[in-house]
């Protein structure tokens, strides 16, 4: 049950799309260049997801802190990350924000509050608490996010982190991305619960589960979700129902994935969908829509550009940022 | 009571003294009082859950108040990560994981987060955090809750690990510690707690990183640290009436260690011998004495050598647990056959 107050104004609702289509065009790029060989990286598809990265995102400011998980390029591209330092970052290159040191699973750009993404399962949640901690102390009015998959409601971080955010009432908000899938483990498979929401009455916490690729409902859980930990009534857990398109990592061929599942799951792609809602609603014309996708691909264009012609860096680069002070040889 | 007060004084600035806990107790509320960003968090830290266990913490939340000095629930994973995200956002935390051993149950947060999130964000972001954490063998606590585990951490880049062998040590490392701009481990020895030594210089701040000479000799290097600094002193007291005269490095600091310290004794001597509580295979000793046996092949005498506990669990049974680590007894043995 959605409020009308919940419900995103026609600018709003259009930078959700623009968002969405940005990371279909990211992933669907990634799996081209990395399918081509001319980059080499370990890609985990999020393809399938865009909707929740883009619809919780909007209700976030640049001060806001993210902490996600390796697949979770298309929350930091939501964040605002931009894409040439993702691309370069991914390719290893000097330019890539993290001098190419970090690679695709620890993509990090502080500019837009994009702290730490873990390459460990459930490792986002404790350090997001902390972050949250930060603001409650300092009292800035920022909030944390903390991304994650279904598989890491089983990890013990998740229920060490959800415990203390709700004991310190920590402006936190959980968003587990159900993509029905743990790596190649199906959810029933290996989570008691019936559903992740479920897991929050166990912490007094505030939990909802929505469908993850209707951006209208992942927005209005967030928009809730966002302003109770900035006025200070704690941390909420949402569960956004999606499906991944892929296999767990590029080149995993998914034989464990039910075949009329991701048959049903494809078909029923958000982001045209969501489109489509958007051009029938009369928010925006299909033609301006084709020019904004048409301006994502160029800058797609650029960035891998951008990345494949970056130098790698030194190799004097592993004695740097290890501490503060540069090792010696 | 103002009597009974001016008596305690008294008695106090003519003793002189402090113990470890006293002296890490005053660092941290020295390091508050210094700096409002210096947070303290762990089980039991704040006065209402009695400052902590053994005390160590005791004051602190009435003085500083709770939101600085935060009790946590029993949660390693969380105390941890909860220390590196505020120490992201500019707060300089100190957590306490209460037993060294179980820094194992955030082991993920340590040494996958702390440690490497300078550099995988390419120095873009840094974790200032000081982990206290307190172990050691000789109250009977068995398996659990008395290893030295600084080796794993020594060995994970990134980390700074930081065991003080006396209370005005333990009062200048710990200030430095949270002053430092990377992730530290602050290791305490829990039996020697309320062992007397000379009080901390209030505001003194011990460089990381550099070795102390304990005591000065001419024929045998003994490199240690933590509580076998104190048995390194006694066997070498010991020894000394045999005509022996052995120089003691306490490190301090055991990752980043002070090489140059070290060779230079080294160097003198021709002997070295390592000591610590740790068990000896794959200790730091290892790496120390590869070290000096590279760098000064052709100037040592004898070759290095190394004492540590028996590669087994800190076991429980009291004569078993006497002869898990190193003492002064074994200790004066291995410098006299060094001599030879």
């Amino acid at each position: 049950m959605q409020q009308k107050s919940n419900q995103p104004d026609r600018d709003t609702q259009i930078e959700i799309y623009r968002r969405m289509a940005l990371l279909k065009a990211n992933d669907e790029r990634s799996r081209k260049v990395v399918a081509s060989g001319r980059l080499v990286m370990p890609y985990y598809s999020y393809r399938g997801q865009e909707a929740i990265p883009a619809a919780v995102t909007v209700n976030l400011t640049d001060d806001d802190y993210l902490c996600t998980i390796y697949r979770g390029v298309h929350d930091i591209l939501a964040k605002g990350m931009p894409l040439k330092e993702l691309w370069a970052e991914s390719a290893g290159r000097v330019t890539g924000s993290c001098k190419g040191k970090g690679g695709p699973m620890h993509l990090t750009y502080p500019a837009k509050g994009v702290m730490v993404t873990t390459g460990i399962v459930g490792s986002s949640m404790p350090i997001a608490n902390g972050l949250a901690w930060g603001a409650q102390l300092a009292g800035d009015g920022r909030i944390a996010v903390a991304m994650f998959g279904d598989g890491a409601s089983n990890i013990g971080a998740f229920h060490e982190s959800l415990n203390l955010a709700s004991v310190w009432k920590l402006p936190v908000v959980f968003v587990c991305q159900n993509n029905l899938y743990a790596e190649h483990t199906a959810f029933e498979k290996g989570t008691s619960a019936r559903r992740v929401a479920d897991r929050g009455s166990a912490y007094n916490m505030p939990a909802v589960r929505v469908n993850g690729n209707e951006p209208l409902e992942v927005f209005g859980a967030a928009k809730e979700a966002v302003e109770r930990a900035r006025s200070g009534g704690g941390p909420t857990l949402i569960e956004a129902m999606t499906f991944r398109f892929h296999g767990h990592v590029f080149g995993d061929p998914d034989g464990y994935m039910d075949k009329a599942q991701k048959q049903a799951a494809m078909e029923a792609d958000p982001v045209p969908r969501y489109r489509a809602k958007l051009v029938a609603d009369g928010f925006v014309t299909a033609a301006q829509l084709d020019a904004m996708e048409a301006g994502i691909e160029r800058e797609l264009d650029a960035a891998v550009a951008f990345a494949l012609d970056s130098p790698t860096p030194e190799i004097s680069e592993m004695r740097r940022d290890v501490y503060a002070e540069e090792q010696a040889e | 009571m103002m009597e009974v007060a001016k008596v305690e004084t008294a008695k106090a600035s003519a003793t002189k003294t402090a113990t470890m806990l006293e002296a890490i107790n005053m660092a941290l509320a020295d390091a508050m009082a210094d700096d409002d960003k210096v947070l303290v968090l762990g089980e039991d830290v704040a006065d209402t859950e009695s400052g902590g266990v053994v005390g160590v913490t005791r004051g602190l939340s009435a003085r500083f108040g709770d939101k600085r000095v935060r009790s946590t629930p029993i949660s390693e994973q969380a105390i941890v990560g909860a220390a590196i995200g505020a120490s992201m956002t500019g707060w300089k935390p100190v957590a306490e994981i209460m037993m060294m051993n179980f820094t194992t149950v955030a082991m993920d947060m340590i040494v996958n987060h702390a440690a490497k999130l300078r550099f995988m964000s390419g120095g873009q972001t840094s974790v200032p955090i000081t982990i206290r954490t307190m172990t050691g063998v000789g109250l009977g606590s068995g398996g659990q809750h008395s290893d030295y585990l600084e080796a794993w951490f020594a060995h994970t880049a990134g980390m700074k690990v930081v065991a003080a062998s006396n209370p005005a040590d333990a009062y200048g490392l710990l200030r430095s510690c949270i002053e430092d701009p990377d992730p530290c481990l602050f290791i305490e020895n829990l039996p020697s707690y309320w062992t007397p030594g000379a009080p901390p210089k209030r505001g003194e701040r011990i460089p990381l990183g550099k070795a102390r000479i304990a005591r000065e000799g001419t024929d045998v290097t003994v490199v240690t640290y933590a509580r076998m600094v104190d048995e390194a002193l006694a066997a070498a007291e010991a020894v000394a009436k045999e005509g022996l005269s052995i120089e003691i490095i306490d490190l301090r600091t055991i990752s980043p260690w002070d090489r140059d310290t070290v060779l230079a004794s080294a160097r003198k001597t021709g002997r070295v011998l390592i000591v610590h509580e740790a068990v000896k295979k794959f200790g730091v000793g290892a790496e120390i004495a590869a070290d000096i046996g590279h760098a000064l092949f052709g100037v040592l005498k004898k070759p290095v050598e190394r004492l540590g506990a028996p590669f087994s669990p800190s076991p429980f049974s009291k004569p078993l647990e006497t002869q898990f680590a190193p003492d002064r007894i074994r200790i004066g043995a291995a410098v006299a056959a060094l001599a030879k």
